[in-house]
């Protein structure tokens, strides 16, 4: 497999400190803010993100929650593999408040038009936020921007970016990956 | 596996272990959907859905509508009884003029057995089977065993009895399928003239004991006595199949054993179980209306996923 680094562990874990802190930085002690991770592969990055925010950084009690998209997706009966859904993990609302999506990449901008949609079974945020790991810049199908980046990347379609996670995979990597053609 | 290895919802024979699995999972899903303060998805706004009901139903139907207003389909309700079948007109006529109207989906509840699988080779939609005479009722068996998965955990090696009226009950077909497709033990109890005669071929035990059958099963799945469906005297009175049959406080207090109560409703109280029994915390029949909307939801949306735009 044609693969090159965009981060390595050490460079990762810099990145999410630095993220932290931004998220610190606009919500203090998160009274008003709810991190929400975007189900499937966000949910690792905002398990990270709580993780160093409640005990690095001795916030208390921050609201966290996983939202699923897959019923509101786009591409229902437009999507060769069928989609499968995963589970959203939300015992509090969002009414009037901060909240900050969670993803790790940010590609062609459905999915997060899909949680903007999705999110609003939990009432009417205040405003929402965008934070992603990578941003691949150019390739947007949406006017959608990430309000916090780890890293942006131009990549061609022919390439993917593959996050790899200490909990699932084994290491903390993130690979910007050749397709075969 | 991510999708179904059928086309349509005719009856549990026709669904491997791995369906129901794949089900029950979306339908967990489905599940935290409609305990939402906003218990609506977008999945099949661009679908049409048409009930058609040739026989009576409440729960049923009200639970078809609600999963399929849920996922934001289109909708059209059709009775017989104020329908064109009262001139005459045949099944497939019916339905082909619905579909002319451009329905994508047709869930259909029909008197006589076979009726759904009939309407599957010569129409062209999705067909979910609603209860085809004393045949199959799947999505009653489907939420029957996934509220036993919710409330023991697993349905694999329990014992699940089914009681009462099994002759003229769509629903215990269903529920054997089902409950022998994920593992489980079948006992049929009632009495002798409501057992059918080919029970033994179907791989189940029957045990016409009841204070037995209480005593020996994790679930008891009370059936309605189907008097309308009765054209014989099946026994000689209410009193005396209450007497063998019915569900009473007295009797469960008698068992060592604590089984989970279920009913598919509705609930002939005072005949096959008591307000007591139907009303107390071992009854889940709530529940199981609760998950027969998530589990519904569930098949449609599978179902759907199969009718690809491009």
């Amino acid at each position: 497999m044609n693969q090159k680094v965009l981060l390595d562990e050490k460079e990762l874990q810099v990145v999410l400190h630095r993220l932290s802190c931004q998220l610190l930085e606009n919500h203090l002690d998160f009274s008003n803010s709810v991190l929400i991770g975007l189900q499937p592969r966000g949910v690792f990055l905002a398990d990270r993100l709580h993780q160093l925010i409640t005990s690095d950084y001795q916030v208390k009690n921050l609201q966290y929650g996983t939202l699923d998209i897959t019923f509101f997706r786009d591409d229902f009966r437009r999507n060769e593999n069928p989609l499968k859904a995963n589970s959203t993990q939300i015992d509090f609302l969002v009414e009037n408040r901060n909240v900050i999506f969670i993803d790790d990449v940010l590609y062609s901008g459905r999915s997060v038009q899909a949680a903007l949609s999705a999110i609003q079974s939990f009432g009417r945020p205040k405003a929402v936020e965008l934070m992603v790991l990578i941003d691949r810049r150019f390739s947007r199908h949406l006017p959608i921007q990430p309000s916090y980046t780890g890293r942006q990347v131009d990549a061609i379609s022919e390439e993917h970016v593959r996050v790899a996670w200490k909990e699932r995979d084994g290491e903390d990597c993130v690979y910007l990956v050749k397709n075969k053609i | 596996m991510t999708e179904l290895s059928v086309d349509h919802l005719l009856g549990i024979k026709d669904l491997q272990k791995e369906d129901i699995e794949l089900i029950f999972k979306t339908a967990d899903q489905f599940k935290e959907v409609i305990n939402r303060p906003i218990k609506k998805v977008p999945s099949l706004r661009d679908i049409t859905i048409a009930n058609v009901f040739f026989e009576n139903s409440t729960r049923t139907k009200l639970s078809f509508e609600l999963a399929e207003k849920r996922l934001s389909a289109d909708v059209v309700n059709f009775s017989a009884s104020s329908s064109s079948v009262s001139k005459g007109e045949t099944l497939v006529d019916t339905i082909n003029n619905i579909l002319a109207m451009k329905v994508d989906m047709v869930v259909m509840r029909h008197p006589h057995p076979g009726a759904c699988h009939l309407l599957a080779q010569k129409v062209d939609a999705k067909i979910v089977n609603a209860g085809d005479g004393a045949h199959e009722h799947p999505t009653q068996a489907l939420l029957d065993t996934y509220s036993i998965r919710e409330k023991l955990g697993k349905i694999k090696g329990k014992k699940v009895a089914i009681v009462g009226d099994i002759l003229h009950s769509r629903v215990a077909l269903s529920n054997i399928y089902a409950l022998q497709k994920l593992g489980a033990e079948v006992t049929l109890c009632g009495p002798r003239t409501l057992i059918p005669q080919h029970a033994e071929s179907l791989d189940v035990k029957v045990d016409l004991n009841f204070d037995r059958v209480i005593q020996n099963n994790d679930v008891l799945n009370m059936l309605r006595v189907q008097n309308e469906r009765m054209n014989l005297d099946y026994f000689p009175s209410n009193r005396d199949y209450v007497f063998q049959y019915g569900l009473t406080q007295d009797r469960l207090n008698k068992s060592q054993n604590k089984p989970l109560i279920m009913h598919p409703g509705p609930i002939n109280r005072g005949v096959e179980m008591s307000s007591e029994v139907a009303d107390s915390n071992d009854a889940i029949i709530l529940n199981q209306v609760e998950n027969g909307v998530a589990v519904r939801m569930s098949v449609l949306y599978l179902l759907a996923s199969k009718m690809n735009i491009v």
